[in-house]
């Protein structure tokens, strides 16, 4: 009886996990497929390699250009700016306050608060600071905005991993006489490289798809930027200015910059994949 | 006998549990001192205590005083990674880091000041072959070390902690991990050792502390119960717990 019932739980369980799989398969295939059908016809060459031309935004010549440089330069300089921030805080909680156990744990408390706040706040935030230094809406602090939001992913990331390495290892490294920072930035971030690329990618991710927090912050304009200190335009944005569009035409378009945003984000997935593995081969478990 | 470690009324706490009741020891110079002792019974928190691992452990309380060749290296707040460059330590289960393995041996000579890549490049093959490894890996040096087998790396982590020129050897149960003929040769090695270095190794195995041990210690339960020279130690203990170890009645 008592072994039936135990077949029985586990043959429910794992129904559940099959449930749950299919569910996420199939919701993620569906946005693809809508964004691939409506995109794809409308995703031609001109689309990427020309800034909106005058009647763009009616259906007219042009393409999204300003926008995908301005996105790569926003996320690229984003998670730049929070690997630098990112990357100390995290080997310093793990290392150097090793010992403050409780101070660590209120700290990746408070981080994954952060982690929690919507990308609006970031925005809201970003834009108040700015009218406060009476800063326009530029990449720069398009980049700095987005950092912060970027930030707290970040740190996390790196920290769930720096967490899980032996301590022996730790140990090992001191007692060769290496100080805690070289501890950190010679040992650790080997056994860590892989993990620390995943970090990466997926801030990436999130810098280079948040709509809100570039609202306000980065502004939107037809033009490539030449300057930190220009407003610039990202694909979040551009795709929906494109979709709150009522000409067909135009809508179409903005599932054509969805593709482009896809394809890019894909991009660095496989990228990350293929760099964490290189960079896997010298740790040890 | 000359010695190169004395630890005097050493306590230690960890929050409200005594690890360590009054430790008082020294350790004899160029000579291997083996710790004995059942499970938990202070003996690593003894070996971190030496080379100051100890401050990398949360609620630690300690008072007491170890001298190294006279040198107060327990309450100094200078200079740790020095004292620790002192002692070599080699671990229950070897920690190679994430490196190649001619990385592993470079790593120590770089971070103590050391940038000529031809005398990098001695140093990691006379250190290969000190610890009889040179043969087995020579060809390839640029492999992660995480390849070789556990038996190799924890040899190629001696040769690690030899490179930086320690003069103490710490051993925490260094051949726990290894298979009998791995554990062998970590032994020859530690008797050849002793010619330059002092050496202090906890272990369990009672045979492998008759095997190579010149003085014991036998701890219980965070107290050290007797400590003499081998021959003493083994055929003339003097307390009852230790006779009773020795015949494995003890409980």
């Amino acid at each position: 009886m008592r072994k039936k019932l135990l077949a029985l739980e586990e043959h429910f369980f794992k129904l559940l996990m099959q449930l749950s799989i299919a569910l996420i398969v199939l919701v993620l295939s569906l946005i693809v497929f809508s964004i691939f059908y409506r995109g794809l016809p409308a995703l031609t060459w001109e689309m990427i390699s020309q800034t909106p031309k005058g009647g763009y935004y009616f259906g007219k010549e042009g393409g999204v250009l300003n926008a995908i440089v301005g996105s790569l330069y926003l996320a690229l300089g984003a998670t730049l700016l929070a690997l630098i921030m990112g990357l100390p805080v995290a080997m310093l909680m793990n290392i150097h306050l090793r010992k403050f156990k409780r101070l660590v744990n209120s700290i990746r408390f408070l981080l994954d608060l952060l982690w929690g706040i919507p990308s609006i706040v970031y925005g809201a935030f970003g834009f108040s600071v700015m009218i406060v230094l009476g800063v326009k809406t530029s990449l720069l602090a398009g980049i700095i905005t987005v950092a912060l939001f970027i930030l707290p992913i970040m740190i996390r990331a790196i920290d769930e991993v720096l967490k899980n390495v032996p301590v022996g290892l730790l140990e090992a490294s001191m007692s060769l006489g290496s100080n805690k920072s070289q501890t950190s930035f010679m040992v650790y971030i080997r056994q860590c490289s892989s993990a620390i690329v995943t970090a990466i990618m997926i801030s990436f991710g999130r810098a280079i798809g948040d709509a809100a927090s570039v609202l306000f912050t980065t502004g939107y304009t037809d033009s490539i930027p030449t300057s930190l200190t220009q407003p610039t335009a990202t694909l979040p944005l551009s795709i929906f200015f494109q979709l709150s569009s009522p000409i067909r035409e135009v809508q179409n378009r903005a599932y054509a910059s969805a593709a482009i945003l896809t394809f890019i984000i894909l991009f660095i997935s496989v990228l990350a994949r293929v760099l964490s593995n290189k960079y896997n081969k010298n740790k040890i478990s | 006998m000359e010695y190169k470690i004395s630890i005097q009324n050493l306590n230690l706490s960890i929050g409200k549990n005594k690890i360590l009741k009054d430790i008082n020891l020294n350790i004899p110079k160029n000579q291997v001192t083996v710790i004995l002792g059942p499970s938990g019974c202070g003996k690593t928190t003894l070996l971190k205590c030496l080379n100051r691992l100890i401050d990398l452990e949360e609620n630690v309380n300690i008072s007491g005083n170890i001298f190294l060749d006279g040198e107060d290296i327990l309450h100094t707040k200078s200079d740790l990674p020095g004292i620790r460059k002192k002692m070599g330590l080699l671990s229950q289960r070897p920690y190679p880091l994430p490196m190649n393995i001619y990385d592993n041996i470079a790593y120590g000579l770089r971070i103590n000041g050391l940038h000529n890549k031809h005398l990098i490049c001695e140093s990691v093959e006379n250190h290969l072959k000190q610890v009889s490894l040179w043969d087995e890996v020579k060809d390839r040096l640029k492999e992660p070390a995480s390849r070789l087998s556990i038996g190799q790396q924890q040899r190629l982590c001696l040769a690690r902690g030899l490179a930086v020129e320690p003069e103490i050897i710490l051993a925490d149960e260094p051949t726990s991990a290894l298979d009998p003929l791995s554990s062998t040769a970590i032994e020859k090695k530690f008797i050849e050792l002793k010619q330059d270095y002092t050496l202090v190794m906890v272990t369990h195995i009672l045979r492998q502390a008759r095997r190579i041990a010149d003085y014991v210690v036998f701890m219980y339960l965070g107290e050290i119960v007797e400590h003499g020279t081998a021959d003493e130690f083994f055929n003339h203990p003097k307390q009852e717990q230790t006779k009773a170890y020795l015949q494995g009645t003890f409980n």
